[in-house]
């Protein structure tokens, strides 16, 4: 093979330097879309849809201010969610992450509030617990081969019962210190957030534009310049958008850029480094994985331990918020509007599929659905019941796609 | 290797592929005795084993599951970021079809989900051409595939074998086996029957041997 291939230099005639548009879209879209791969479209539509019928019901649905409060709402929600999206690419489930960030949320309030912590080590304290209980459960699941849907179950269960134990009698402890304060409160200065999201689009963009040179001078094909050219507008126009909007009220809320480097961040981690190419390996086909010599075990125990971290950042962000760890926090409908969260973003259920960007989409889907319905001055009932049946839907998207992914292989 | 059912064609390939401890016997390699205990001996040997599932993951392009395990690397932080080589391994990839003249996969970018049977195992069996074996175990490679897939795939054998690798060939299909072999090994309950050489012998020979009609063939 190593002669056969010394004979032959790797000489490599630039076959098809530049797509056609036309066959850009043939290949990457329509033919995808026939996979059942079906990226982000569906959601971005959706959320279009839900935006335009609360708006007809309620003007205020798009106000800065109320955007800005949505961006607040999801953000604990939506950090959570991310690691979610990892676990969900092993084909795996995390059922704890609701208690884990309760529990998270109270050993914060008592550590600060009870033992006079600084805020920082009571910060660090938190992920660190989130991530141990996370590493506890995913060596558990790793090596004991008790189903992660069990593991996870009985965590439900045990982390939230330590965080009544933590809580004590009273079952409530007011936050109000100023830093922990500012995570979910405070909001970027006017002309911070248009360095920001100026300069977020542009690394993007030249991103996109440099990894089109690369391509190119490698002889690969590399996609229409047109395709590309329509991505950055894209980009650039959600980017000033986006800041133009929230800078009317007051700004980019905190807790909203800490979601989205949390999300960039995991998507680098995903997509560019081999940690995450052997997630979505095992994710796929964990003996092949195995076989190839990939430390299954360590990658699952890995995730699970991130997504317990995660958990805990969702934790803080939530007494911050609230400035309280109570009972309540972390229970409720939290666990699967994370996991729905995760799914209507467009991140499938049976492994392999997704992004931690379907856990911004997906949250914001909800907490725009959870948001209106509030301006409406509906009840809960219906709120559970929209909730649900959205989350139903989504998994349906997810399984049809899974159909016709199964029928496109010939 | 031709054989019938259960005649211990796949123990024998655990065995090689070190997944399988052997109770007894020696095997000899480049002529000298090695042992193989874990598949990644195998693999250091240079021994790799394309099995009938292929081992691939559907969610994935082909470019990533020929480097599954095996990924690229660029230092960006030295000895905290190492990011993947995408572009070094997709043409490592388009290189390695190229030589081998597989020329049914357009895009090495395409999800395996997407590709044929016939398709698969180009995919399969050019990875584990890639990785500086010599020898490349194909278990029962054209069982599941159409006339014209198989025929695409034993093309590939030939190009393996013209490249200078040893090739293991489990088949059921003696037309098969004559268009590529070189050595016709059968076995049958758990033992080697029957040795012939291609150009000496004829398919009644062999079916002969595996059914158990003669006893001996001629070593």
């Amino acid at each position: 093979m190593n002669r056969a291939h010394k004979q032959r230099p790797p000489s490599l005639r630039p076959r098809r330097v530049g797509m056609t548009l036309r066959t850009f879209l043939s290949r990457s879209g329509i033919q995808r879309w026939r996979q059942g791969e079906l990226g982000v479209l569906p959601v971005v539509f959706g959320l279009v849809v839900i935006a335009l019928y609360f708006q007809s019901e309620q003007p205020t649905f798009l106000s800065a201010r109320n955007l800005s409060n949505l961006i607040v709402q999801i953000a604990a929600t939506g950090s959570v969610a991310v690691g979610l999206v990892l676990v969900l690419l092993l084909g795996e489930i995390d059922l704890s992450v609701g208690s884990v960030s309760g529990l998270c949320s109270a050993l914060l309030g008592v550590l600060i509030v009870n033992l006079g912590l600084p805020w920082w080590l009571a910060i660090l304290a938190t992920l660190a617990t989130g991530a141990l209980i996370g590493a506890l459960q995913g060596t558990w699941f790793a090596f004991v081969g008790v189903p992660s849907f069990v593991v996870t179950l009985a965590g439900f269960l045990v982390w939230q019962g330590v965080q009544l134990s933590v809580l004590g009698p009273t079952g409530t402890v007011n936050v109000f210190d100023p830093y922990i304060g500012k995570i979910a409160q405070s909001f970027l200065p006017g002309p911070w957030g248009w360095i920001l999201g100026l300069g977020a689009a542009g690394v993007s963009m030249t991103a996109l534009w440099v990894a089109r040179v690369r391509r190119r001078d490698a002889g690969l094909a590399a996609s229409a310049s047109v395709a590309l050219a329509a991505r950055s507008i894209l980009v650039l126009a959600v980017g000033i958008s986006s800041v133009e909007i929230l800078n009317r009220f007051r700004g980019i809320p905190t807790a909203g850029l800490i979601l989205f480097g949390l999300v960039v961040f995991f998507s680098f981690v995903t997509t560019r480094t081999r940690f995450g190419r052997y997630i979505f390996a095992i994710g796929g086909n964990a003996e092949a994985a195995r076989r190839a010599g990939v430390n299954v075990s360590g990658i699952r125990i890995a995730v699970f331990t991130l997504a317990g971290l995660m958990a805990a950042a969702g934790g803080i962000i939530f007494v911050s918020r609230l400035t309280a760890a109570s009972t309540q926090t972390g229970g409720g409908t939290f666990l699967l509007e994370a996991i729905a969260a995760a799914v209507i973003g467009g991140t499938s259920l049976f492994g392999g599929r997704g992004s931690p960007w379907s856990a911004l989409l997906g949250s914001l889907v909800i907490g725009s659905v959870s948001n209106g319905l509030d301006l409406m001055a509906q009840p809960p009932e219906i709120k559970y019941i929209v909730e649900g049946a959205i989350l139903l839907a989504a998994v349906s998207v997810d399984a049809i796609a899974r159909r016709s992914r199964a029928a496109a292989g010939r | 290797m031709a054989d019938d059912n259960g005649a211990g064609k796949s123990t024998l390939v655990k065995c090689i592929a070190g997944t399988h401890a052997p109770d007894a016997g020696t095997i000899l390699f480049e002529g000298r005795e090695v042992r193989i205990h874990a598949p990644d001996e195998a693999t250091q040997l240079g021994i790799e084993t394309v099995y009938q599932d292929l081992a691939l993951c559907d969610n994935l392009d082909v470019v990533q599951n020929m480097f599954l395990g095996r990924e690229r690397l660029t230092n960006v932080v030295p000895p905290i970021l190492r990011t993947l080589s995408e572009l070094e391994m997709e043409r490592r990839s388009l290189d390695v079809l190229r030589t081998l003249s597989v020329t049914t996969i357009a895009n090495v970018r395409e999800k395996v989900a997407a590709l044929s049977g016939g398709q698969r195992q180009s995919v399969a069996i050019s990875r584990a051409a890639m990785r500086n074996s010599k020898v490349v175990i194909l278990d029962e490679p054209t069982a599941a595939l159409g006339v014209a897939q198989s025929a695409q795939v034993l093309a590939l054998v030939q190009q393996l074998r013209e490249h200078g690798l040893g090739v293991i060939l489990i088949s059921h299909n003696l037309q098969e086996v004559f268009s590529v072999a070189d050595r016709i090994i059968v076995l049958r309950l758990g033992r080697r029957v029957a040795t012939f050489r291609h150009g000496s012998t004829t398919p009644e020979d062999v079916v002969a041997a595996i059914t158990g009609a003669r006893e001996s063939g001629r070593l």
